[in-house]
């Protein structure tokens, strides 16, 4: 197997892009990361991407994203994997090349989200959850998230404000990111009076919707240093499956899928969690941030929430999280998370996050969940010596 | 969901039937077909008393299309007597008169009325306990 490198990163602005369609938005951030890898073409493109044939009437969105970024003709195909699509586009082409098949590979993931509003987009979310066993009863995907969060509250005498740490972080960090959504801070007060949504899940517990691309070029890490760049290397990489429905899991409240991608890629890098200088997991509610930290080994289980309370997921703690707004404030364009995740990991370990800047990063972990646990897709980068 | 869906689920829907694993006796909801425990084969019907517990639950404000004239409605997580959680509408009870761990049984309610694409689909909701057990 090859070792597989990141030669070049892209995305737009997240948010509400009514002037752009799906295929604009691919194409902006395919091209961004063609430029910063100084490429001109690519054997093969994977497209990650949930939403299109709800939301777009638009199927089919390898042939079409790769047409429209002037690929005409090379392999393309979209994966789908909930919300974990964006990232398992990246696993797909870290596939590729690590076996040898493709040497140049640009994974995009892409969402359009504000193509519809409402019920219709609510109840196209929720597909990533059983349609006979959980959406006939009219839950939302916001609804299984309070489930969760709810069990959470009293199996473990957790507040709900003991939660605020999360969505306060990424505010704060997405200040410094020109591409967030939200740039702006929030306060503990604001989180506490924030409109309820989904008890006891509330505004500043859920990432917004929004429209996105982003998108990352890939190649042999022997081949990396012909390319104009400076590499990053994923050193770790893995995807796994859990039961779709949270009623199905041994125990709601642990994400198998996150603690076994996890131990996976920890096992493929020779790395540790005490070894992660920062970690892009997914915060599509503050419960999951929770989750993911104890289902990786930053926290015992129950006390994922505590690093928050005591300030170690910020920028010089024990484990920065969500280090240029996360999912809640860079925003969350389902499909497309996942590889914002990858980029601005890059941008971390290549030293150009600008304000958002860990100093010295030189191990990153991003992770990407699909549904509310059933998909999750870890990957850990490392810097160029 | 269409009428061969609902037709084809009218013993889980309507009578809460399951499978029991006849290798480890894990019983099973919804029926799966491979035990989730032992991974061996597992079709053989079980019935469910219907007998559970709030494991958890939320009240949904903000429904999916298709449920909007509903809204707002209390979905839990009910863990059945016999071990497995089912996710299901409660019925019967206030939201704020519901708690974790309240005691509940399955009853026949009206889920959807799709009219227009001709079902209305009646399945499993959760009540406050009343029977004797
Ligand atoms: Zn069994």
């Amino acid at each position: 197997m090859r070792g597989v490198s990141i030669i070049g990163v892209g995305q737009t602005p997240v948010g509400e892009h009514w002037d752009r369609s799906l295929r604009h938005l691919a194409y902006e951030a395919v091209s961004a990361a063609m430029q910063d890898a100084g490429v001109e073409g690519a054997h093969a493109m994977y497209v990650g991407n949930m939403l299109s044939g709800e939301i777009s009437n638009q199927s089919h969105l390898g042939a079409l994203i790769a047409d429209f970024c002037g690929l005409r003709g090379i392999e393309a195909v979209k994966i789908e994997a909930a919300c974990g699509s964006g990232a398992a586009a990246v696993r797909m082409g870290y596939l590729a090349v690590a076996s040898g098949v493709h040497d140049l590979i640009i994974c995009v993931g892409v969402e359009k989200m504000t193509d519809d509003v409402g019920g219709k987009l609510t109840a196209a979310l929720a597909q990533a959850a059983d349609a006979e066993y959980e959406l006939a009863h009219g839950i939302t995907f916001v609804g299984l998230n309070a489930l969760l969060m709810r069990r959470y509250m009293h199996e473990y005498g957790v507040r709900h404000e003991d939660f605020a740490g999360f969505s306060i972080n990424a505010h704060a960090n997405a200040v410094g990111n020109p591409y967030a959504m939200f740039r702006r801070p929030i306060t503990l007060e604001d989180f506490k009076h924030a409109d309820m949504i989904c008890d006891p899940i509330n505004l500043l517990d859920s990432s917004p919707m929004a429209d996105g691309a982003a998108a990352v070029v890939l190649c042999p890490t022997e081949q990396a240093h012909a390319f104009k760049g400076k590499p990053v290397h994923i050193v770790g990489s893995a995807l796994a499956t859990d039961c779709l429905s949270i009623h199905d899991r041994r125990d709601p409240l642990w994400l198998q899928a996150a603690e076994d991608s996890a131990r996976r890629a920890y096992a493929q890098a020779g790395v540790t969690p005490q070894d992660i200088d920062l970690f892009e997991l997914h915060d599509a509610f503050t419960i999951m941030s929770a989750l993911s930290l104890e289902a990786c080994g930053f926290a015992e289980r129950g006390k994922g929430w505590r690093l928050a309370a005591e300030g170690e997921i910020r920028p010089g703690g024990r484990i920065p999280i969500c280090t240029m707004g996360g999912l809640k404030a860079r925003g969350h364009p389902v499909g497309a998370t996942g590889v914002y995740q990858i980029v601005e990991a890059v941008l971390q370990l290549r030293g150009e996050a600008g304000a958002c800047q860990i100093p010295d990063a030189r191990l990153a972990m991003a992770q990407n969940i699909g549904g509310s646990g059933a998909t999750i897709i870890t990957h850990i980068l490392e810097a160029e010596e | 969901m269409g009428i061969p869906g609902t037709w084809r689920l009218r013993n889980q829907r309507l009578a809460l039937i399951g499978e029991v694993c006849h290798t480890c006796g894990k019983k099973i909801f919804p029926p799966r077909d491979v035990c989730p425990d032992c991974a061996r084969e597992a079709q053989h019907a079980f019935r469910f008393s219907g007998r559970g517990e709030i494991y958890s639950f939320t009240t949904v404000f903000n429904p999916p299309a298709g449920f909007e004239e509903y809204a707002p409605y209390t979905v839990a997580l009910v863990k059945l007597e016999e071990g497995p959680i089912v996710t299901a509408q409660l019925t019967d009870v206030e939201p704020d008169q519901v708690a974790i761990g309240q005691p509940v049984e399955m009853v026949t309610r009206k889920l959807q009325d799709e009219s227009r694409a001709g079902v209305i689909s009646y399945g499993y909701k959760f009540r406050p306990r009343m029977s004797a057990t």
